[in-house]
Formats: C-alpha cells, sequence, structure tokens
C-alpha cells in the first residue's frame, strides 16, 4: 500500500515533467507543423544553464534565467535557422532539428566535459516534505509539481485568454483555416517556437536536479517524450497531459514491479520454459524492462489508434 | 537497360574488383588489410544508404529506425551462421545475405504495418520509437540478442558455392562487393517499376495518387518492405565481415548515418547515397581517430546541407550541369576561387575553436596532447584562441561577402543559359 | 436516356461542424450527357466534387455509380469503379516530368498495380499509349520537363490529360479553364471535347460561355440546394434561375 501511494506521487511527478517537454513540442507541432527533435537537447540545456546560474547566482533565479536563455535559443533557431529552410516543405524543417541535435549535444559536452555536473536540490528545499508509512517525500518533489501545476495553469490561460493563445488555440484545430486567415505571421511562429523552447528550459531546470545533468540526458529524454507525443495523439494537448500522466505513472510503477507475464499465466496453467526468446521474454521481470513498456505502448496504440489516444489530425 | 548505364555499372563493379590491388602492402604479400575493412564497411553502408534512400528520396518518408532492419538483418545472420556451422542449416554462405534480406523483410512488414498508416512528421515519430523499442530490447534480452554483449560467430562454416574459406578478409571483401553490386543493381531498377514510380508520385502529391486508383498506404508499406529488406541485406554482410552483431547495429547512431549519408551525397539521384557513403566512411574513419569532434563537424555540416544545398553533392553538381553544356563553366572559375581562402580561413577557425574546446573540457582530463593541423598547440595561452577567433570571424565576414560575389555571377551565368534553352 | 444514371445523388448532406454545406442534393447524371454544376461562390459545387469523388465522407444521403453505392469508400477505389476526377487547384507531380506524370495516370487501369517486377522502359503498349495522350493534349515538346515548370495553361492540360488517362468511363473536371485567357479557354474547351467524347462528363464552370457551348444539361446549385436543372435553354430562360443567381451573384 505504502509503495502504491509513493508511487502514485512519484509517477505524478514524473508525468508533469514528461508533460512540460511534451506541451511544448505538440504547441510547436501543431502550430508550425515542424517536430522539433532537438527538444531534448534544450531540456539538456536548460539543465546545464540552471546548474551555472545557480553556481554564480542562486537556484531561484536560474528558476527564470535558464527558461529564459532557452527560450532566446529557440527564438535563434526558428529565426535563423528554421524559416530560412520552410520553404524546402516539412521533411527540411524536421532535418535542421535533426542536425541541432549533433550540434548542441557535442557542444554540451566540450563546454561542460563529459561528466554529471553537481547540480543539486538547494537547500531550502532539501527537507522531506512529509513521511508517509516511513517513507519520505522530499519537498523538492511537491515543488515540482507546484512548478509543474503552474505551468499547466498558465499554458491554460495564456490559451483562452489571450490572443496569441486564441490563434494558436485556433491553429490547433483548424492549421488551413487560421493561415487563410493571415493570422500565421512569423512573429507567431518565433513566439510558439521560443515559448516550446522556454518550456523545456524550464523542465530542465527543475529536473536537471531531479535526475541528473550529464550528457546523456538529452539522448534519454528526447525519445519517451516523443512516444507520449506520439501516444496522446499529435496536436492533441489533452491527449498530451494524459499520455505524459500514464508514462510518468507507468515508468515509476513497472521499477516496483517484480512479476512477469509467466506470472500471470502460470495460474491458467502455461508454464513457459526459459529458454528461448520468448521464455525469455515471458519470464522477465517487469521492474527489468522498465523502460520497453512505453515504447510497447507506443507500438500497442498505434496498432488500434492509429492516430494516437487522443488525436485528430493525420500528418 | 541502355548500353550507357550498363557501362557504368560494368565500370564502376570493374573499380571495386581492382582498388585493393591499388594498396599492395608488400611486406605482407597482400592488399592492406585497413583499405579492405574500409571499403568492406562501404559496402555495407552503399547498401543501408541507397535502401534508406528508397524511403527518404523515393517515397519522401523520413525514418529513424532504418538501422533497426539492418542490425536485425545481421543479428538473424549470426545464428544462420552458426546453425550452419552446427550442420544445421545447409545454405552456403554466399546465400547468407538473402537469408538476412529476409529477415529484415519479415521485421518490416510487421512495423511497416503500423508505421506506414502515417506519412511525414507521425511516421518519423513512429518510426524513431520502433528503433528505439528494438534497440532497448536488444541491449535487454540474452537470448537471440545476446544482450550488451551481442551475438558472435564463426564465418568458416565450411559451406561455399564456390570452394571458398572466407578466412582472408579479400574474399569477404568481393562477397561484399558481390552483394552490394547485386543489391545496388535491384535498387536500381526497382526505381523503374510501376511500384518506384507511384513511391514518387505519392511524395510529390499522395492525393492525386488516390486519384487515380492507387492507395498512398499500399505504396508506403511495400516500399518499406522492400527498404528493410534490401537494409537486412547489408546487415547480414555486416555479420559475416565483423562475425560480431552488437546492440550497435540496430541502434539509434547507425540510422541517423543513414539519413546523413542519403542527405549528403543527395537524396534526388540514385548515385547520391553512393557518393554520401562513400564520403562518410572516408570521413568518419579519418576524422574520428584524429578527434572526438566528428559529431559536431557533422552536425554543421549537415544544417548547412539542409540550409544551403538541399540537393545534397550530386545536386550541386548537377545543377553545374546545363551551364557546362553552355560551355559557360569557365566563368565560375574565379567566383570559386575567391571562395577557397575565405572558407579555408572559416574551416580552420571553427576547427581550432571546437579542438581548443573540446580539449580544455574533455581532452586535458584525459591527459592527451593538443594536436592541431599538425603542430603541438599549447590550449592555456592566449595565442591559439586569438588566432582561432580572428579566423573565424574574418573568415566568416569575408565567405559572406563572397559568397555574394559568387551568387551574382551564378545568377546572371544561369540566367543566361536558361535564356538560351 | 435509357437505363440507369451514369451518376444519382439522392438527398446527400454535407456538414463541417455545425455548418451544413450541402443540404439534401439530389441529381441524375445520364450516362453519356455532358453535366454542368454552376453557382454562385460558396454554393458548394468543389465541396460536391469532393463527396462524390470519395475526398470527403458524406453525413447523409447516398451516392451511386452506375446504381453501385459509393459513398462509404475511399477514393482509390471510387477510381477503379470508372470515377476520375481533375482539381481546381492544379495537381500534378510537380517534381516528375510531364511524361511520367501521364504515365503514371495509366499505369492502374492498365493493371501494373503494385508491381515491383515489371520495368516501365520496357513496357512498349504503355508508353506508346503515354506518348499518344501526350501528343493529343500537345505536350510532346514537354516530355521531359519536370510539371512543376510547365506553363499554367499547359498544367491545366495535363491535368486534364491524367484525368482522363486512366479510361474511366466517368469524368468530374473541376472549373478545367479557371484563370485561363481567352484563347487558351477556347483550346481547353475543344481538349475537353475531344477527351471526353463517348463518356460521362460532370463539371463545375464559372465561364458561362463554356457552360453554354458544352453542356447538355446544366445544374443550379445555390447555397447547397439544386434550384434547377435542365437543358441549357431551359435554365436560361429559368426565371427563378436568373433571380437566385444573379441574386446571390450580386451579394
Amino acid at each position: 500500500m505504502e509503495v502504491l501511494l509513493v508511487s502514485l506521487l512519484n509517477g505524478l511527478v514524473y508525468g508533469m515533467l514528461l508533460f512540460m517537454l511534451a506541451s511544448g513540442l505538440t504547441l510547436i507541432f501543431s502550430m508550425m507543423g515542424v517536430l522539433n527533435f532537438a527538444h531534448g537537447s534544450i531540456y539538456m540545456l536548460g539543465a546545464y544553464f540552471a546548474y551555472e546560474s545557480t553556481r554564480w547566482i542562486g537556484f531561484w533565479s536560474a528558476l527564470l534565467i535558464a527558461p529564459l536563455l532557452c527560450g532566446a535559443i529557440g527564438a535563434a533557431i526558428e529565426i535563423w535557422g528554421l524559416r530560412r529552410v520552410h520553404h524546402n516543405g516539412h521533411i527540411a524543417e524536421l532535418l535542421f532539428t535533426f542536425g541541432l541535435v549533433f550540434i548542441i549535444g557535442r557542444s554540451v559536452q566540450m563546454a561542460w566535459g563529459m561528466l554529471p555536473m553537481p547540480y543539486r536540490v538547494p537547500a531550502s528545499l532539501d527537507f522531506p516534505l512529509f513521511t508517509l508509512y516511513g517513507l519520505q517525500f522530499p519537498a523538492y518533489r511537491g515543488f515540482m509539481l507546484l512548478i509543474s501545476a503552474g505551468m499547466l495553469g498558465g499554458i491554460w490561460l495564456l490559451l483562452k485568454r489571450t490572443r496569441v493563445g486564441m490563434i494558436i488555440q485556433a491553429a490547433l484545430t483548424h492549421p488551413g483555416m487560421t493561415a487563410a486567415l493571415g493570422h500565421n505571421v512569423p512573429l507567431v511562429f518565433t513566439i510558439v517556437f521560443a515559448g516550446g523552447c522556454f518550456l523545456a528550459g524550464l523542465a530542465g531546470v527543475i529536473g536537471g536536479n531531479y535526475q541528473s545533468t550529464e550528457p546523456g540526458i538529452a539522448d534519454a529524454m528526447g525519445p519517451i517524450v516523443f512516444v507520449v507525443v506520439v501516444f496522446g495523439g499529435l496536436g492533441s494537448l489533452a491527449g498530451c497531459f494524459i499520455a505524459s500522466i500514464i508514462m510518468g505513472m507507468v515508468v515509476t510503477f513497472s521499477v516496483v514491479i517484480d512479476a512477469s507475464i509467466a506470472d500471470l499465466l502460470r495460474p491458467i496453467g502455461i508454464v513457459p520454459r526459459s529458454d528461448d526468446l520468448l521464455g525469455e521474454i515471458l519470464t522477465v521481470p517487469v521492474a527489468r524492462i522498465g523502460a520497453l513498456l512505453p515504447l510497447l505502448m507506443m507500438v500497442l496504440i498505434l496498432f488500434f489508434r492509429p492516430r494516437g489516444l487522443l488525436g485528430t489530425r493525420d500528418t | 537497360m541502355t548500353r550507357r548505364s550498363a557501362i557504368i555499372w560494368l565500370t564502376l563493379l570493374a573499380v571495386a574488383i581492382v582498388l585493393p590491388w591499388l594498396f599492395y602492402d608488400f611486406a605482407h604479400h597482400r592488399p592492406a588489410g585497413f583499405v579492405i575493412s574500409m571499403l568492406s564497411q562501404m559496402g555495407m553502408m552503399i547498401i543501408l544508404a541507397l535502401s534508406y534512400n528508397m524511403l527518404l528520396g523515393q517515397a519522401g518518408l523520413f525514418s529513424l529506425c532504418h538501422a533497426t532492419f539492418f542490425g536485425f538483418g545481421g543479428y538473424s545472420t549470426i545464428h544462420f551462421l552458426n546453425a550452419a556451422g552446427a550442420g544445421e542449416l545447409p545454405v552456403p554462405t554466399e546465400l547468407m545475405p538473402l537469408l538476412a534480406g529476409l529477415s529484415g523483410l519479415g521485421l518490416a512488414i510487421v512495423f511497416g504495418a503500423m508505421a506506414t498508416k502515417q506519412r511525414a512528421t507521425a511516421f518519423a515519430m513512429i518510426t524513431l520509437g520502433i528503433g528505439e523499442l528494438v534497440a532497448t530490447a536488444a541491449l535487454m534480452f540474452h537470448h537471440f540478442f545476446g544482450g550488451e554483449g551481442g551475438v558472435s560467430t564463426d564465418r568458416m562454416i565450411d559451406q561455399s558455392l564456390f570452394g571458398l574459406s572466407y578466412a582472408s578478409g579479400i574474399q569477404v571483401y568481393y562477397l561484399i562487393v558481390g552483394w552490394t553490386f547485386v543489391a545496388a543493381l535491384l535498387m536500381w531498377l526497382q526505381t523503374m517499376t510501376p511500384l518506384g514510380r507511384m513511391a514518387n508520385a505519392c511524395r510529390d502529391n499522395f492525393e492525386r495518387a488516390q486519384f487515380m486508383g492507387y492507395d498512398p498506404r499500399i505504396v508506403r508499406f511495400l516500399q518499406f518492405c522492400l527498404a528493410g529488406f534490401f537494409a537486412g541485406i547489408g546487415g547480414g554482410l555486416y555479420a559475416i565481415t565483423y562475425e560480431i552483431v552488437t546492440f550497435d547495429a540496430v541502434a539509434a547512431p547507425l540510422s541517423a548515418n543513414a539519413l546523413l549519408m542519403a542527405y549528403i551525397g543527395g537524396n534526388m539521384v540514385f548515385v547520391g547515397p553512393v557518393l554520401g557513403a562513400v564520403l562518410i566512411t572516408l570521413l568518419q574513419s579519418g576524422v574520428s581517430l584524429m578527434s572526438n569532434s566528428w559529431l559536431i563537424y557533422v552536425g554543421v555540416l549537415f544544417i548547412a546541407m539542409v540550409t544551403f544545398a538541399p540537393a545534397g553533392i550530386t545536386g550541386i553538381i548537377m545543377a553545374h550541369g546545363p551551364v557546362w553544356r553552355a560551355g559557360r563553366l569557365s566563368r565560375l572559375i574565379l567566383p570559386y576561387l575567391r571562395l577557397v581562402v575565405p572558407g579555408i580561413a572559416t574551416v580552420a577557425g571553427f576547427v581550432g575553436m571546437v579542438e581548443l574546446l573540446s580539449f580544455l573540457t574533455i581532452g586535458a582530463a584525459a591527459g592527451k596532447h593538443l594536436v592541431l593541423f599538425g603542430s603541438p598547440i599549447d590550449a592555456n595561452t592566449a595565442a591559439p584562441w586569438a588566432i582561432a577567433i580572428v579566423l573565424l570571424v574574418v573568415g566568416t565576414v569575408w565567405l559572406r561577402f563572397e559568397a555574394r560575389y559568387f551568387a551574382r555571377v551564378w545568377e546572371s551565368v544561369a540566367g543566361s543559359v536558361e535564356a538560351r534553352a | 436516356m435509357t437505363g440507369m444514371p451514369a451518376i444519382r445523388l439522392a438527398d446527400v448532406r454535407k456538414n463541417f461542424g455545425a455548418t451544413e454545406i450541402i443540404r439534401g442534393v439530389s441529381l441524375d447524371v445520364a450516362g453519356g450527357e455532358r453535366h454542368a454544376i454552376i453557382g454562385p461562390n460558396g454554393a458548394g459545387k468543389t465541396t460536391l466534387f469532393n463527396l462524390i469523388s470519395g475526398r470527403f465522407p458524406i453525413t447523409a444521403g447516398s451516392i451511386e455509380l452506375r446504381g453501385q453505392r459509393i459513398d462509404a469508400l475511399p477514393p482509390q477505389r471510387i477510381n477503379r469503379l470508372g470515377l476520375s476526377r481533375s482539381f481546381q487547384i492544379t495537381s500534378i507531380f510537380p517534381r516528375l516530368t510531364v511524361f511520367e506524370n501521364l504515365r503514371c495516370a495509366l499505369l492502374w487501369s492498365r493493371g501494373y498495380r503494385y508491381s515491383f517486377w515489371h520495368l516501365l522502359p520496357r513496357a512498349r503498349a504503355l508508353n506508346e499509349a503515354t506518348e499518344a495522350l501526350l501528343r493529343d493534349l500537345n505536350l510532346a515538346e514537354r516530355h521531359d520537363l519536370p510539371a512543376g515548370l510547365l506553363s499554367y495553361a499547359e498544367q491545366r492540360a495535363l491535368e486534364i490529360g491524367m484525368t482522363v488517362a486512366g479510361g474511366a468511363s466517368v469524368i468530374l473536371l473541376d472549373e478545367p479553364t479557371a484563370g485561363m485567357s481567352h484563347s487558351e479557354t477556347e483550346y481547353a474547351v475543344a481538349l475537353i471535347r475531344r477527351v471526353t467524347e463517348g463518356k460521362t462528363l460532370l463539371m463545375v464552370e464559372h465561364d458561362m460561355r463554356v457552360v453554354f457551348d458544352l453542356a447538355d444539361t446544366i445544374t443550379v446549385l445555390v447555397y447547397g440546394r439544386v434550384i434547377a436543372s435542365g437543358p441549357p435553354s431551359a435554365i436560361r430562360a429559368d426565371r427563378a434561375v436568373q433571380e437566385a443567381y444573379l441574386g446571390a451573384m450580386a451579394a
């Protein structure tokens, strides 16, 4: 029971972190038709920027500085990069961001080296928030939830209450119509791309000391965020949110499940041999293949719902 | 096939056969080992790049799981070879790549059925997920994939159509040449079939293809399966050559490499990926030996291509065709020459900056010494930094200036050529 | 006209969200006739084409092609049953040559389907048929030019050629002469007359000269409803049509 509750909370924390990344990706994609492959790289930059500003100024200002820097980089990418290749079509834009992954990845290594950075939770948040059945829940995770919930609220207000938000919303459901009305002005593109990168940077700030700050995190976070977006359905913010939470739960819970498929089959009298691949797949404990589950779920949902959970748009 | 294309194909085959003997190692009385291994790798990469271009260039599909089929063909071949070595599979070594191709095809049918329901961006994301799925599974499962250690074999199974033992690298190289030739030829012929042409059509305008009786999904699916088949052949050759297949053969970097080769070589011309494969293999074995920063160079090159030359190197060459036929190529010589010096300065400055930076953060920690452009350099003094920065800044500004001049000349030349035609 | 109609629409409706664009259209197009649909902008003419050709699903009603229900079929299946359409905004394969564009349009009807074992350069009958069509369209000189580089009028001619190439017996043309000059229009009309000989033609057209020149029957569509249908002379004389149509045009 205690494991269940703690995992539930941890799953929520991780899910919200995923949503912070996935929502930016979805917004950029819905607005511009561009899938930003470098989104994981921006997340990584956010973590490193946060580490650097924490070192020199402090964590609380890092919470603003790092996302702003990421947003500025996003704007620069959009203005000097994507806009130039836009006329060559979406595949060219995709390829452009794909190339950025290499450049950002190696630049980070060049600037900070290959080792993990000692980017730690700030002392003011480094205490147990409450104790649940003898297990402590760190205050920082509560803070992460607070930040991501704040972001969720912020996005909601932005989309519902501002003019740019209206245009973005219209573009989500009726991309052609919005363009025809003359709304797809480059400025909106830049704002959306920079905004998405801002969110990724914010995720980097609170994720960098939650997980770790090392050159591998872009490659670790990138694919799972794509999986979330595909699972939720391209162009659907609600689907994106549900998928983030589901994936957060799946990844967190799988760690503590020691059972395997074979354990499910045993009551009905099927005992697989374990000396071939199928046997291995059936008998491997879920905890060991946690990283595989989101990918499997993506493949499964594509099989039954090619557009994802709540997706309405083909590309 | 026309006589002209037959001559080109046979010439290329002849070059591939003769090439290793041009690098003869007199000490050991055989062609140099490193040349053979590099040429062998080129062969596999040519198959990988060409099969990738069946998707990217011909069908407009941006796949990120092409290594999945390459690697799966490789893993399967290891098991086929092991079975053959144990006397359970009476298939000669020469036909193993065919089995590998069929393995790749089988997996491509499964994953293609899912991925090709979508196109464009969604397709790219789904293939990314598929690639990650298989790569992660390869690390986790010990049966078939061998976990982190991979699976290995002994290629000398003593079953050969021609009585060859495949003990030496040169024998394996000729096996690779043979299969690369056959696979490339088949892929070239495929571009002239109804399916190949409709793949182009669906790339350009899938809706119109629908109103001509074709289901774009089936076109994409079949094209995807064939690409998987050929990638599998490449993987089979990989397994035979290295006798070990690990997670690297299915992982994302190899998929990315397929993309880089096809794109940099040029995805609009059939030979583009061949050129890309040769070039990238050369660069990779050359530059990555000298520098750890291979990825940033290739990333910058790639982005530059996407921005300025989306048709790749072959595209740049092809653009000169009309100018050359009109006899105006000489007018471009001076503008090209004027690009050389600022170009070299920019590249040198950039390389210098990258190497200095990465030496400070990575190399020094590893206790290495920095050698740049043939001379040892102390990265802790100001001079090399100043030189690199000056080269980079001056070079860039100058290059932009010369590029504008070049663009003016090019436009006037191209304009006059067009006007004549 | 005897037998069943080539196309029969029965109370076809189409909603986009809450907006009803097609509000119960019933229409028979007899086999072999040239039928024009006219109407003011926003009347739903192109939408009607998209419904018939399977591009959009209908909301209610039924569409039959020679007695067979087609309203739930995807475009490619409808095409294989012998209905082919052109697009108002030119829809060709811009990076393929003019010749390849036409040959692609011939492939399915010639039984090549998804073959990857036939070599097109060796398909003599297919290539000859393509060449003949190319000459018929007066595009023989543009043989190897990427279709995207053709002039506008040439692209429209190619579009018509691609539409009729597959040998469909029912042809839908969506504003085939839109944006053409006077002489280009005359040429296009002659071309349409020639290539649709003996076929059923359903067309949307704004140019009244073309409509009255080509059509055997005219249907007037206003705000998603048919307000009149009949031979040109009757339509011309129809008081209601004149008022509704001209009134809507003026609005």
